[in-house]
């Protein structure tokens, strides 16, 4: 047979499946039901499911994947009584200047250590006091987390080296205390200092970005006051002085943070081991925490393929049912056709003709449920959004993925009762009733 | 014996039938001999009639004429081909380009139009949908439905059913034509009409077999064969019939 030949009979064939498709359309409608939801819902699954890991993910990404973040932790309550002195008692606890030291000196693969002293204050111009953390720390912050400078600069070597009472502010935060004034002309004051505004730095969480991604209010605001580590040190003092439940907590804290940045992520895997052991021989409670952005990433990705797994085993299941619908109406109407089976076998139709006839029927049937299904799979991740503000990203993977299925289905579960209909007898199925 | 009486097999013949068994093996004890031995030739032009008490075995014969089963043993000749021992597929195109059939029951295809249904032994075939079309309305024309090539099966009644069948049972120029009481389902007036159809294609050269009960649907025909038990009984000649290529 030429290539012609089997071209037109199959156009034929999709068109006479069609046809007799049609002459049962609600029949046709409600089995293709089955596909159109199973199709659907794999596509819908895997976009909410896509949206949700995609926001986690984005915000470790923010970390960094080449660093290790060290942050001083207050020690639980117990392990601290011992330190107990009275009404006032002085707290030591956290990390030293010390062991970013240690870190450079022993863990290999580390390409700087940025040490941060991040402190609670309110910052006050004129009338306008907002509650901020300021942060003490190196000029090359601005590369290791990526700080976008809007106006000015960042702190510099010098700034650290004479101690200058300088600060850089996140722009949200210039905007509260500076409403009319041009913040780079002004200083602002911090407990007892003044410091003069040299640079404004785009916040790493705005507003709009938050309500488009659709998290959560109630979330701070990054407030941030950007100081030289030095002028913290000399400006604070490392001795903390804290009411709380009417007695005056002291805390000696030398560093509240320290960003390890690796040269690489294969370094990060392997230090972050080393990082532990040394860590745990210098502190004897256990008054830090490790934060691994890339070992976080890792667990997402891990999460969400296991969030997949599952969406995608529910989902194929409905399309299974769906299959399953299809292989029983198309059984039904092998047996409802019988004659006509009968008749065309009679006219010069062979096995395969009547196979082909009736699995194009299927076909037909399961690929215009899967069509209809990848509409309306697209379109629910956007109602979801619209309405519950939760991320969903389609992937073009998970439409071709659920089409793919349908069209499988509809040759797997079409095959059987194709091939029942061509292994019928011809004399006995013109004799059927 | 009496029912051994054979008539001679001519070998010219355009479809020779030669010793032909068909055994139903329903279990160990219960075999049924549908046709035992059967020997018949068929001229190529002539209009053979069947009859015979019901359950003689001429429906089996005709199965076995129109390839749509094969004989236990024996050999069956359809223009030069022994088609006893056909596989399947060839069962299929034999029946798709050398037989025409005509049912009873009509049989036509209910999703399909007129002209839809009398292309279909040419879609089978793989011939283009647009090549036959012209062809398809000449014989719906032929048989009187040229203004009825849109209607379905639904919308026609029995006797105009039949003649659809007829005009699909000739779009494949067939060797012969089978029809299995096709005025069965008529009234006598419809009868007559799809008759004079079949005789006037016999007249202009077609070979038809015809299995019926009716004596004067019968008489129509050049001969007639008398079945009795799986066996030809007796053999009727009503008029002569002309020799084609001879
Ligand atoms: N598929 C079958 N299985 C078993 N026996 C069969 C089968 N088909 C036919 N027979 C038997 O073969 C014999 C001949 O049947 P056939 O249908 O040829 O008779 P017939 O002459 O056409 O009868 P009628 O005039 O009633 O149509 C009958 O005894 C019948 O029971
Ligand atoms: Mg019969």
């Amino acid at each position: 047979m030429t290539h012609f030949m089997v071209g037109f009979k199959l156009i034929s064939s999709v068109k006479l499946g069609i046809k007799s498709l049609l002459l049962h359309k609600l029949r046709s409608g409600l089995t293709m039901l089955g596909i159109i939801f199973g199709v659907c819902s794999v596509i819908a699954m895997l976009a909410i499911g896509e949206g949700a890991s995609y926001e986690a993910q984005e915000a470790i990404k923010k970390l960094g994947s080449n660093n290790i973040i060290i942050r001083s932790l207050k020690p639980a309550e117990e392990s601290r009584q011992s330190g107990n002195v009275g009404r006032t008692f002085l707290l030591d606890y956290g990390l030293k200047y010390a062991d970013g030291s240690r870190l450079v000196a022993t863990i290999p693969g580390v390409a700087r250590v940025l040490p941060m002293r991040i402190i609670r204050e309110s910052v006050r111009f004129d009338q306008n006091e907002v509650p901020c953390q300021v942060i003490g720390t190196l000029p090359f912050y601005k590369e290791i987390v990526g700080v976008d400078v809007l106006r000015g600069r960042f702190l510099t070597d010098l700034d650290e080296l004479y101690q200058e009472n300088v600060c850089v502010l996140t722009s949200g935060l210039a905007n509260r205390l500076f409403p009319y004034q041009d913040p780079l002309k002004m200083s602002l004051k911090v407990a007892s200092s003044y410091y003069r505004v040299v640079g404004l730095v785009r916040e790493r969480n705005t507003v709009e970005q938050r309500s488009q991604s659709g998290k959560l209010s109630g979330e701070p605001l990054d407030n941030n006051v950007y100081i030289p580590l030095s002028t913290s040190r000399s400006r604070f003092g490392e001795i903390l002085t804290r009411r709380a439940a009417g007695s005056f907590q002291m805390e000696k804290i030398e560093l509240h943070q320290i960003t390890v940045q690796m040269k690489d992520t294969s370094a990060v895997e392997t230090a972050d081991p080393q990082i532990r052991t040394l860590l745990k021989h210098f502190h004897t409670s256990n008054d830090y925490e490790l934060i691994v952005p890339l070992e976080l990433l890792r667990q997402a990705r891990q999460t969400q393929r296991i969030f997949n797994i599952v969406l995608g085993s529910i989902a194929a299941i409905s399309l299974l049912v769906g299959g399953i619908g299809i292989m029983n109406i198309m059984l039904a109407t092998v047996t409802e056709r019988t004659r006509e089976i009968g008749v065309r076998r009679a006219l010069g139709a062979k096995k395969r003709d009547i196979t082909a006839q009736f699995l194009v029927e299927t076909v037909v049937l399961s690929i215009g449920g899967g069509v209809v299904g990848v509409v309306i799979g697209v379109i629910t991740p956007v109602v979801v959004t619209h309405l519950s503000g939760m991320k969903t990203i389609v992937t073009v993977s998970s439409v071709l993925l659920a089409f793919g299925i349908s069209g499988a289905i509809g040759i797997v579960f079409g095959l059987y009762p194709a091939n029942a209909a061509a292994q019928l007898d011809p004399i006995e199925a013109l004799r059927h009733e | 014996m009496p029912a051994t009486r054979q008539p001679v097999i001519r070998p010219e013949a355009i479809i020779r039938i030669e010793g032909i068994d068909k055994t139903y093996v329903l279990s160990a004890e219960n075999i049924v001999h549908a046709l035992r031995g059967v020997h018949l030739n068929i001229d190529q032009g002539s209009y053979v009639a069947i009859m015979g008490p019901s359950g003689s075995g001429k429906s089996t014969m005709l199965n076995i004429l129109g390839c749509l089963d094969r004989p236990t043993a024996g050999s069956y000749w359809l223009g030069g081909e022994n088609v006893a021992t056909m596989p399947d597929d060839e069962l299929s195109e034999a029946r798709g380009k050398k037989i025409g059939f005509i049912f009873q029951s009509y049989n036509l295809i209910a999703q399909l139009t007129v002209i839809e249904n009398i292309q279909v032994p040419l879609f089978y075939q793989g011939v283009d949908l647009a090549t036959s079309h012209g062809r398809c309305v000449e014989l719906a024309k032929l048989v009187g439905l040229g203004d009825r090539l849109d209607h379905r099966p639904a919308q026609l009644s029995g006797g105009q059913q039949q003649r659809v069948a007829i005009a699909r049972s000739l779009v494949n120029d067939p060797i012969m034509i089978l029809a299995d009481e096709p005025t069965g389902n008529l009234d006598s007036r419809t009868g007559t009409e799809v008759l004079e159809m079949i005789g006037q294609l016999n007249a202009n050269g077609k070979t038809i077999v015809l299995v019926t009960h009716d004596d004067k649907v019968a008489a129509r025909a050049h001969r007639v064969i008398h079945m009795r038990d799986g066996l030809i009984d007796r053999e009727v000649v009503n008029r002569p019939w002309p020799l084609v290529g001879k």
